[in-house]
């Protein structure tokens, strides 16, 4: 290893302190099915935009030559665990960092196996985009109909197909061509309204990851790396606000008499000082005398930020409250119609009892309806079961044991999901999308 | 002018910090006097401002410390009015829970988990904090931002909860315990830029000094007592710093004249090297910290 530090102080990259400039942080996800190239993409990407640091790079050039490879195997930088090394596979997501001068990206990589589709739904559930490989030679498969699903589902900005293995099929864009149209029938078939691309790559090689492509000059498109450079983060201003209170501050401390706050994040909308809120579930109401956050003041607080509110009246709020304007309460729902990723290896009917995490709200819940399972490869129709399991995505009706104050996922997404724990295991055994009336 | 992406990461571990304070009865903030733990801190005193931190710091003390460090360290609590409670690793030791290894790369790094898993113990601590990134090393990169251990401490990535949405499910089983990770999206240079965007202050060795130093593999090891010294070994002085301060033992030191933090993030950023680079405990072999964290290691 090499000591000397400042003797690679040429800066070659021109991106010195950059991180003191705004920059976006994005999230991405990956999707498709085993083996399709997530993990070599994501290397590829950490490769060719000079992102890997010298005990990566190491980490790549020893099992390249272990393996006796001619291209390098770029997938161990993700596949950390022992046991993904060995059996070639990714078992559980990893999050990788980079960042170009104008971005900061945090990508995670999914395993592609069915098994253990309820990661590739939580690596996707932060996401702003979505990329889903297809193996140039296998063309769709379950997993590509599941992700795409999913990526429907979470309402994504955006689904970016990878055709990948470009270089298994000698580049052919007749191949490539076949595999958009079945690509655009799936769309057409799910009424999806999720914007999505398709580029054609070989990870392996570096086909139009990051540099374009000299072996497939027929495609005038941008490369991935340049397409995921056009996603910006999501941020719901101009939805209604929708605060969720996770802590109470009270302090007499740092010259502060009877401070009392509501800490917490704003889910969506905005807040000012001025604004009159109602306290959901009490419904009194009081006007917001300050936000702060630590030793500033702000006058207005948007989606995402973590902040404390002060109120000009003293009323009882505590831990789960949700604070919004009057004019845009959200109804008290008794049960709710939700889709359901089920993610645990035991089985659910109806009469099962889970509690339900929705932002900071806590509190049992039990299956009322299972309405209808949901094939995302329009296979089966619609067989109508009265069991979930694992990796089920099911349309159900859950009751709850106080009012929810749900906005439909569909509309505002923050105010439209929620987690079940199962009160036995304590496992997280489902995510769940609000649906509207 | 904002810098957006460093606020963005401020908001996420501000809830997340906040969720460990109401979702458990006994946390506590594991504090070594790094760069890392520094930040987490102080992101703490953010989350709850203008009320005290709502739960004490622990530092677990190899003894191997920079004694650079456990100064800062004093000094910092002092300042943060914060309650600190330190354990020693010599404590177990003395008690023959663990044996000092020996040899020329002995190091107490992974004795720290027994005295760790006692100290949580003996408090009943529900859920520790931890300052360890995803950008570390790759099989942390692949840790929740909740994780569950149990009695054992043990780390089961089969039995990892899932966390769409960052909705956290902290509910744990008597005799379990969760670490939390508040600043796991964040990369070492996001943690210099905060430092340098909020003036943070670090302990001296972080930045250039002069150091007597053993010259060793091709590395450069802080000289000290705690070294067993071998021929091979040369001694030299050199103007060198440090990108993370684990134990004297296990930390290499670079060369380098960067004195404060802008010139610090020029390097890293020029430098092609991961601070990980500069832990030879986790050289030991290619899964060392994998390994180290099934055991209960943080
Ligand atoms: N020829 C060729 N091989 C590729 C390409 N991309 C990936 N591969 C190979 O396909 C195999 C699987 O790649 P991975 O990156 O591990 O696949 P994955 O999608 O991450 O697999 P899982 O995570 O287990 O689902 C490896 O042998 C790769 O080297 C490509 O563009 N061309
Ligand atoms: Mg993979």
């Amino acid at each position: 290893m090499n000591v000397e530090l400042s003797s690679g102080l040429k800066a070659k990259r021109s991106n010195s302190l950059k991180s003191l400039y705004k920059m976006e942080l994005v999230r991405i996800s990956t999707a498709g099915s085993v083996d399709d190239g997530k993990s070599t993409l994501i290397g590829r990407l950490l490769f060719d935009n000079n992102a890997l640091t010298k005990e990566q790079e190491e980490l790549v050039a020893k099992k390249t030559a272990e393996k006796g490879w001619d291209d390098l195997d770029l997938s161990v930088i993700t596949d950390g665990l022992v046991a993904e090394r060995e059996q070639g596979i990714t078992i559980d997501v990893a999050n990788m960092y980079f960042s170009t001068d104008t971005h900061k990206f945090i990508i995670t990589d999914s395993p592609g196996h069915v098994e253990y589709t309820r990661n590739m739904v939580t690596g996707a559930s932060m996401a702003e985009t979505s990329i889903i490989l297809i193996d140039a030679r296998k063309g769709l498969l379950e997993q590509s109909y599941r992700h795409f699903y999913i990526s429907h589902l979470l309402r994504l900005k955006r689904v970016i197909f990878a055709v990948n293995k470009m270089d298994l099929v000698e580049y052919d864009q007749d191949r490539f061509l076949e595999i958009a149209v079945e690509i655009q029938r799936m769309v057409e078939g799910l009424n999806a309204a999720v914007p999505y691309t398709v580029v054609p790559v070989s990870s392996l090689k570096g086909d139009n990851v990051v540099k374009p492509s000299e072996n497939m000059t027929w495609y005038q498109g941008k490369t991935l790396n340049g397409l995921l450079h056009e996603t910006h983060p999501d941020i719901s201003e101009s939805q209604p606000l929708r605060f969720d209170v996770q802590h109470v501050t009270h302090s007499q401390e740092n010259g502060f008499v009877d401070y009392r706050g509501y800490s917490g994040r704003v889910i969506s909308g905005t807040v000012s000082v001025g604004d009159t809120l109602r306290v959901l579930p009490s419904k009194k109401e009081s006007v917001v005398t300050e936000i702060r956050r630590y030793t500033e003041t702000k006058d207005k607080a948007i989606s995402g930020d973590s902040v404390s509110i002060s109120l000009a009246d003293e009323i009882d709020i505590s831990r789960g409250a949700i604070l919004v304007h009057p004019d845009e309460t959200p109804e008290p729902q008794q049960t709710v119609k939700a889709t359901l990723v089920w993610m645990d290896e035991k089985d659910a009917n109806v009469g099962s009892k889970w509690l339900m995490k929705a932002a900071s709200r806590e509190f049992p819940v039990k299956l009322q309806t299972i309405l209808q399972s949901v094939d995302p490869t329009k296979k089966n129709a619609t067989d109508n079961k009265n069991v979930i399991a694992l990796n089920d995505i099911t349309e159900v009706e859950i009751r709850l044991s106080q009012p929810g104050y749900f906005d439909a996922y569909e509309t505002n997404k923050k105010n439209g999901i929620f987690i079940l724990i199962d009160p036995q295991t304590n496992n997280t055994v489902a995510v769940g999308f609000v649906k509207g009336e | 002018m904002k810098n957006q992406h460093l606020y963005d990461l401020e908001n996420e571990s501000i809830y997340i910090l906040r969720e460990v304070a109401s979702q458990f009865k006994k946390p506590v903030l594991l504090f070594s006097g790094g760069k890392d733990s520094i930040v987490m801190a102080h992101l703490a005193r953010k989350a709850f401002y203008p009320s005290r931190i709502p739960f004490p710091f622990m530092h677990v003390d190899t003894g191997h410390n920079f004694p650079e460090t456990i100064e800062f360290r004093d000094a910092f609590m002092k300042e943060l009015g914060a309650d600190l409670i330190v354990r020693y690793v010599q404590d177990s030791i003395d008690q023959n829970k663990v044996q000092e290894e020996t040899g020329k790369y002995a190091s107490r790094n992974s004795l720290q988990t027994v005295t760790l898993l006692d100290a949580i113990e003996e408090h009943g601590f529900d859920a520790c904090l931890g300052g360890a990134r995803r950008d570390e090393e790759k099989s942390r990169a692949k840790e929740r931002i909740f994780s569950v251990r149990d009695d054992f401490g043990q780390w089961d990535y089969k039995r990892q909860r899932p966390e769409p949405f960052q909705l956290l499910n902290g509910r744990i089983q008597f005799g379990e315990n969760v670490r939390a990770f508040p600043i796991s999206n964040w990369t070492e240079e996001d943690i210099w830029s905060y430092i340098l965007q909020e003036g943070l202050e670090l302990p001296s060795v972080y930045f250039a000094h002069n150091r007597k130093l053993i010259k060793r593999d091709g590395q450069y090891l802080a000289h000290s007592e705690f070294v067993n010294i071998v021929d091979s070994d040369e001694i030299e002085e050199r103007t060198v710093r440090f990108r993370t301060v684990g134990d004297m033992t296990c930390t290499a030191a670079f060369l380098s004249d960067a004195a404060t933090v802008e010139d610090v993030l020029k390097e890293n950023v020029a430098s092609k090297h991961s601070e990980r680079g500069a832990r030879i405990d986790d050289k030991r072999s290619e899964s060392a910290l994998e390994d180290r964290k099934k055991g209960g290691y943080f």
